[in-house]
């Protein structure tokens, strides 16, 4: 029995079929990231958060609950933590990134719909998700049909607020998305009972950018022609940037980031030297999910960048701190947040310009440009995305794909084809 | 041992079919094909311990596979193919590979190698096990399917790609009373479609070599040539063309 079995029970999860989920996610992440070779040892520190997400997080939440704090589930990056934080609130991306649990979800939705958005589902529907009995509200946006038809059907079980984002990054798209950020402290505001405050406020906007400058500094160490660290582990560290506490998250980072740079110095690298360095652009890869980084390093390669929620979009820009007064603390988030250049915008020219960018910066050699399943806007942005590409002289594919692994084969073969292309 | 006399197997384990390619110095001396089936590395032994070669390359799904036991270096079907195409047909601009479960277009550059590919996702639709399915619900043999669906005078348009789809929209024609030749044309001209919109994002027009099983059917060569206006070469035994390409890496370095 696990020591957290108590917990599952009362909080009403099905607890046989939990612990097959975190079995077989346990069994994953053994195969894929505990397996890798010259890992850092700062790692530990984020393989136990992944390994405690459902248990240790779990219970640290409902303890701080007992003190009268609230847990807030998110889905998109968009939504201010900040604001939750500065609440007395914890938030926590509920975004699911197995295939264990789609069956459960297709048992309602229709199959045709975003691995993601399935995943999500099944695990609250097949009550597996130790995070759903604990929230006291779920925030939802409109990036994209599944999601939003999605929130129709779970706002009538649950209290859950949505945000608009706009679709076009115009004057009027500005004031509706300043309208709506405003509208969200409102409703935080509400649910927790606090004001929230300008002195917390500026704590937790400095919180939020120590954590995105770390994640930057961990990432520019990818830049190096011998990187300190896979794809593979940035990314678990991404995906544990998601759902663990921030404070201690930045510590650990900053543990982590020491020890890469003594590994720069000292020319350790998990890769092996001139390895193709690829850049992996489009949907986000959440907790679970570690496909496509998996193909490409255990085909010869090394992803030494992530252009998606689970990358360079999470990180990148950081909120003004200076502003004097709530008002325009709360017009700073809306600013910082406005700047991500998700497919849900038309047009959405900086993302196309940034991606190459990435590629100079980070001397890629090709990109995978990665599309979930039914994630029709990141999948016909890449038409321009890979148009973009070919101006750059920079070999990319386009692949299409979602948690099962049926397709690995062919996705292998198309990786793999790439990396000769590279190397000539 | 100079170029001219080494020898070398290309090995091409595809999802259907395995063949085998041995050269020596520009020569094809042996060329053998087998069903894959569920265990390819018996029949594979057997074929192996008639041919010797200096150096082996396999290819293809099982490429990984046979690595070990056959000591061989590895390369993925897409190269390989390039490889072959371009031996084969040396001002070609880009091959069409259809194969037993995969439809690839690939970018020829110089020297053998290629620029950009594409390939279909788990979709068997295109793919010569789609065909293979179709001509047995109309019972033709995968043989005869091309030309008797080029004997009809006009299509039935089939509307699914999807082989499951399909059949059950085939079942469906032929209940209805239609001629099975007009539908087997209906089906190629489905196919066709198909192969050219994933072709036509890597070139438009020039010369192209047709590789691979489903290239034996005149039925898709014919329409593919109507639908892309190009070029359409099509090699003697073009199943053996990757296989072809892993030799003449073998033979000439990667």
């Amino acid at each position: 029995m696990n020591q957290h079995t108590q917990l599952w029970t009362d909080l009403g999860l099905d607890v046989p079929l939990h612990e097959k989920l975190v079995d077989s996610l346990g069994a994953r992440y053994g195969e894929i990231i505990m397996s890798q070779k010259n890992r850092p040892r700062g790692m530990g520190y984020f393989d136990e958060a992944v390994h405690e997400s459902h248990g240790g997080r779990i219970q640290e939440i409902v303890d701080a609950k007992r003190q009268g704090a609230k847990m807030i589930g998110t889905f998109c990056i968009y939504v201010p933590d900040e604001l939750i934080l500065a609440a007395n609130a914890i938030p926590v991306a509920l975004c699911g990134g197995t295939a264990f649990s789609i069956p459960y979800a297709e048992k309602m939705f229709p199959r045709d719909i975003c691995p993601l958005v399935k995943s999500t589902l099944g695990l609250a529907f097949s009550k597996t998700c130790p995070f759903a009995p604990i929230k006291d509200m779920a925030v939802g946006e409109t990036t994209c049909d599944a999601k939003k038809k999605t929130w129709d059907i779970l706002s009538q079980r649950v209290n859950f607020h949505v945000i608009e984002i706009p679709q076009k990054k115009t004057e009027q798209g500005k004031s509706l998305w300043l309208q709506e950020v405003r509208a969200f402290r409102d409703r935080i505001e509400k649910l927790t009972g606090n004001t929230i405050e300008y002195g917390v406020l500026k704590d937790k906007i400095r919180l939020m950018n120590r954590k995105r400058l770390l994640l930057k500094q961990l990432n520019e160490l990818r830049m190096l022609p011998e990187p300190p660290i896979s794809g593979k582990d940035a990314l678990v560290v991404m995906q544990v940037a998601l759902f663990d506490e921030p404070e201690r998250f930045c510590t650990k980072l900053e543990v982590l980031i020491h020890e890469l740079q003594e590994r720069v110095k000292n020319n350790v690298s998990p890769f092996t030297p001139g390895a193709a360095r690829f850049l992996v652009a489009g949907s986000p890869s959440v907790m679970g999910n570690w496909k496509v980084h998996h193909i490409v390093e255990t085909s010869g390669g090394a992803v030494v960048c992530d252009e998606s929620c689970t990358g360079t979009r999470y990180f990148e820009h950081l909120v003004d701190e200076g502003g004097g007064t709530v008002d325009e603390q709360i017009e700073a988030l809306a600013e910082r947040y406005f700047s991500i250049d998700c497919s849900c915008f038309t047009p959405n020219t900086e993302r196309i310009d940034h991606i190459v960018e990435l590629v100079k910066n980070y001397h890629v050699d090709a990109v995978v440009q990665y599309i979930l399943q039914y994630c029709h806007t990141y999948n016909i942005e890449a038409v321009r995305v890979s148009g973009a590409l070919k101006k750059a002289g920079i070999p990319s594919i386009v692949i299409e794909t979602d948690y099962g692994e049926e397709d690995e084969g062919q996705l292998r073969t198309r990786i793999e084809a790439l990396l000769e292309s590279v190397k000539g | 041992m100079s170029v001219h006399t080494k020898s070398a197997i290309g090995i091409d384990i595809g999802s259907r079919m395995t063949k085998i390619v041995r050269i020596c110095g520009g020569t094809v001396t042996d060329a053998e094909m087998f069903d894959t089936g569920h265990n390819p590395l018996v029949e594979l032994s057997a074929v192996m311990r008639g041919l010797n070669g200096d150096i082996v390359v396999a290819t293809g799904y099982g490429r990984k596979l046979v690595q070990a036991p056959f000591s061989c270096g590895a390369v993925t079907e897409i190269k390989a193919c390039a490889r072959g195409a371009r031996h084969l047909c040396p001002d070609c601009d880009s091959v069409i590979d259809i194969g037993g479960q995969d439809t690839k277009a690939i970018e020829l550059g110089k020297n053998g190698g290629f620029g950009r590919f594409e390939m279909n996702d788990r979709c068997a639709a295109g793919t010569g096990r789609f065909l293979e399915v179709m001509a047995s619900a109309l019972g033709y043999t995968i043989e005869n399917f091309g030309e008797e669906a080029l004997s009809a005078d006009m299509p039935v348009h089939v509307n699914s790609m999807c082989t499951v789809f399909a059949e059950s929209e085939v079942v469906s024609l032929i209940m209805r009373g239609e001629d099975r030749r007009r539908i087997a044309l209906g089906l190629h001209m489905a196919t066709v479609r198909r192969v050219a919109a994933m072709a036509s994002r890597i070139t438009v027009g020039g010369r192209i070599l047709f590789a691979g099983g489903v290239a034996n059917n005149p039925g898709i060569g014919a329409l593919l040539r109507d639908e892309l206006s190009c070029e359409l070469v099509v090699p003697e035994r073009p199943e053996f063309v990757v296989a072809l390409g892993a030799a003449l890496i073998g033979l000439q370095g990667v």
